[in-house]
């Protein structure tokens, strides 16, 4: 699905285990990386980790409020702290040092402290598990100055992206989509390979109409393109990959090559990613529209439980192309 | 008793805090501080005790009444006056202020204003330890409110699971702003929770320097030596209000208690008191007192004669590895 990266030699593997890999690789390369998080030694003795000293990898207590602000004490000491909080919506319990402790410890003093920690989440939306674990929290996040937020949309961009956030020097959220984890593809198996946080990639050149995708969201965007494409419309798909910094240029360039864009969000309308593109579009893009700016996101509705309700609620390949017809 | 070299050392921490806080509440009078200032007068013992037992390398993470632990743990005065008076030459760089003196040259990390924010923080510092074999503990100062906030338990249980080389450091003062500690714990010791999680509960008199500061050094040996955390509890008193100049004043405490603690009670004139038993001199005490005014004096004027920051300096570090700012 993805154009063959060039990074020497790859190997066919799921998302889930290229965030694995990228895990590993870090753990056995840097001494001062740990993991902390629940029920995380069970998959250890799988191999996940690699061959290192267990005390890097702490299983905790059902803490997340605690050992988040465990992690950014253990990041501004020497530490460089992975964060698996599992389902997304735990982020909520653990908000507190994350937004007043990490995303703001370099700032508030005076750069005396650097908070180099990882604070991963997985998006488990559209598989029947109700409102409380289908959360996609990335927009209340982005409203965090001090924080970075990636959310990769393919194997290859899992294992770079984690990796980018594992060794920068700021707090990042890696958000990633559940309904990513059996996708596979060629994977760089290079050590140090790493896909630049702040960087947008163009999975589709078009000239009609730009589809901006938001993590998982990719593979619908793909298709509507297909299905745009039987219509001789031409779309131009860019996977933002990362949410915080936006990569605006991304956005602008490809918005300047059709005159119209659809933003693409499985997060809810107000006040969510594709609200800040579409803010974005209309500032600093606003004479290159030729039409309307087009949402297609998730209701400001909670998410049902009942498959009958939930699925119709998501962006679909169906309601994205509609979209871009629209725009025609 | 203590030696006099130790004893002189801790009373002129002591009286570095006082002096300082008694400087900040004249400026802030004089209408020369923006924003809010918490006063540590009263419970200088419990902090500068607590300190004491402590290496220049070991952590130590507070909150939002944050003056009296960089100070305790030994920081130059200049760059923490300068910070409260929003000056660029301040040890946050002007980004911080009276809430948040946090001072990494002596193994300060946080001093946090949201309630029982540092105690993760320092657990986590406890784990970094750990994990590097550095043979360093760390100390969180938390108040009586901060022991009601989940993150308290939960880094206290995560401590002691992992046998963390931290100490919990509780300056009960008796009040969470006005709201009084009896009425919001189910019993008054909180030196008692420390059974919930199998570790050592100690309660001591935050007035006395000596009873700090030996808890204090039994907790740090029992941390080194592996065996994990302490949990103290320093009873101790505030004798200025829970924000220096607030509005609202008394109604929530006797004067009677407010003039026993200050009258009776206050921890610079017992432990001066102590050094005189244990042999030092008037003259020695004064000389330490008048040289900590100094120090405080010489901070006003360099804070004073500091430049403040540009406004354009807001822009910068926000990250570590920068990106772009949206303005």
């Amino acid at each position: 699905m993805t154009q063959a990266i060039n990074h020497g030699v790859t190997q066919r593997m799921t998302y889930l285990d290229a965030l694995g890999l990228a895990q590993r690789e870090e753990l056995e390369t840097d001494p001062t990386t740990i993991m902390i998080g629940e029920d995380i030694t069970l998959y250890a003795a799988g191999g996940a980790y690699g061959n290192i000293d267990m005390t890097r990898i702490r299983s905790a207590p059902i803490s997340e409020c605690g050992f988040a602000g465990m992690a950014v004490g253990a990041a501004i000491t020497g530490l460089r702290p992975i964060v698996d909080l599992t389902i997304a919506n735990f982020i909520y319990l653990a908000s507190d040092p994350i937004i007043n402790q990490a995303a703001r410890l370099h700032y508030m003093t005076g750069g005396q402290f650097q908070v180099p920690v990882t604070f991963r989440a997985s998006m488990w939306h559209n598989q029947a598990n109700a409102a409380q674990h289908s959360d996609r929290p990335y927009p209340m996040f982005m409203n965090v100055p001090g924080l970075k937020i990636v959310c990769p949309a393919t194997p290859s961009d899992a294992k770079g992206l984690l990796k980018a956030a594992i060794r920068d020097n700021d707090p990042v959220l890696v958000f990633e989509d559940n309904d990513l984890w059996g996708m596979k593809e060629e994977v760089p198996l290079n050590t140090d390979f790493v896909v630049p946080i702040g960087k947008a990639k163009t999975h589709r050149d078009g000239s009609d109409v730009t589809i901006i995708s938001v993590a998982g969201c990719l593979r619908r965007s793909l298709r509507a393109a297909d299905e745009l494409a039987k219509d001789g419309i031409s779309a131009d798909v860019v996977d933002l990959r990362t949410l915080l910094p936006l990569d605006n240029e991304a956005i602008l360039n490809s918005l300047g090559k059709t005159g119209r864009i659809v933003i693409v969000d499985y997060a809810h309308r107000t006040c969510g990613a594709a609200a800040e593109i579409a803010a974005i579009v209309a500032e600093d893009g606003f004479d290159l529209l030729k039409k309307p700016v087009r949402r297609v996101v998730t209701p400001d509705v909670p998410i049902p439980f009942a498959q009958t309700m939930e699925k119709q609620l998501y962006p679909s390949r169906d309601t994205i192309a509609a979209a871009a017809r629209s725009l025609m | 008793m203590l030696q006099n070299d130790i004893g002189g050392e801790a009373y002129f921490r002591m009286q570095k805090i006082r002096c300082f806080e008694e400087a900040i509440t004249k400026l802030i009078t004089a209408g020369e501080v923006a924003g809010a200032c918490h006063s540590s007068i009263g419970q200088e013992a419990a902090i500068v005790g607590a300190c004491m037992a402590l290496n220049i390398d070991d952590y130590i993470s507070g909150t939002h009444r944050s003056h009296g632990h960089p100070i305790g743990k030994g920081a130059v005065l200049n760059p923490l006056m300068a910070e409260i008076l929003a000056k660029s030459t301040g040890v946050c760089k002007g980004r911080g202020g009276s809430m948040h003196l946090t001072d990494k040259s002596v193994g300060s990390i946080g001093e946090s204003a949201i309630v029982g924010g540092g105690i993760p923080l320092a657990t986590g510092a406890a784990l970094s330890a750990q994990v590097r074999g550095s043979g360093q503990v760390a100390l969180t100062f938390f108040g009586d409110g901060a022991s009601n906030e989940g993150v308290f338990h939960e880094s206290i249980n995560m401590a002691a699971i992992w046998k963390l080389p931290v100490i919990f450091f509780c300056e009960n003062n008796g009040y969470a702003a006005v709201t009084p500690a009896v009425s919001t714990h189910g019993q008054p010791d909180i030196a008692r929770r420390a059974d919930g999680y199998g570790i050592p509960g100690v309660i001591v008199d935050g007035q006395d320097f000596e009873a700090v500061y030996d808890a204090t050094c039994e907790a740090v040996a029992r941390a080194r030596r592996g065996e994990g955390p302490t949990l103290i509890e320093a009873k101790t008193y505030r004798f200025d209000e829970h924000c220096v100049g607030l509005f609202i004043k008394g109604g929530y405490r006797s004067q009677d208690e407010m003039d026993f603690y200050m009258n009776e009670r206050d921890p610079l004139v017992l432990y001066r008191a102590a050094l005189l038993a244990g042999g030092m001199t008037d003259a020695a005490l004064d000389a330490i007192t008048a040289q900590a005014g100094a120090l405080v004096d010489e901070a006003v004027q360099f804070a004073k004669d500091s430049p403040e920051p540009e406004p354009e300096e807001a822009f910068e570090l926000v990250h570590a590895n920068p990106v772009p700012i949206r303005r």
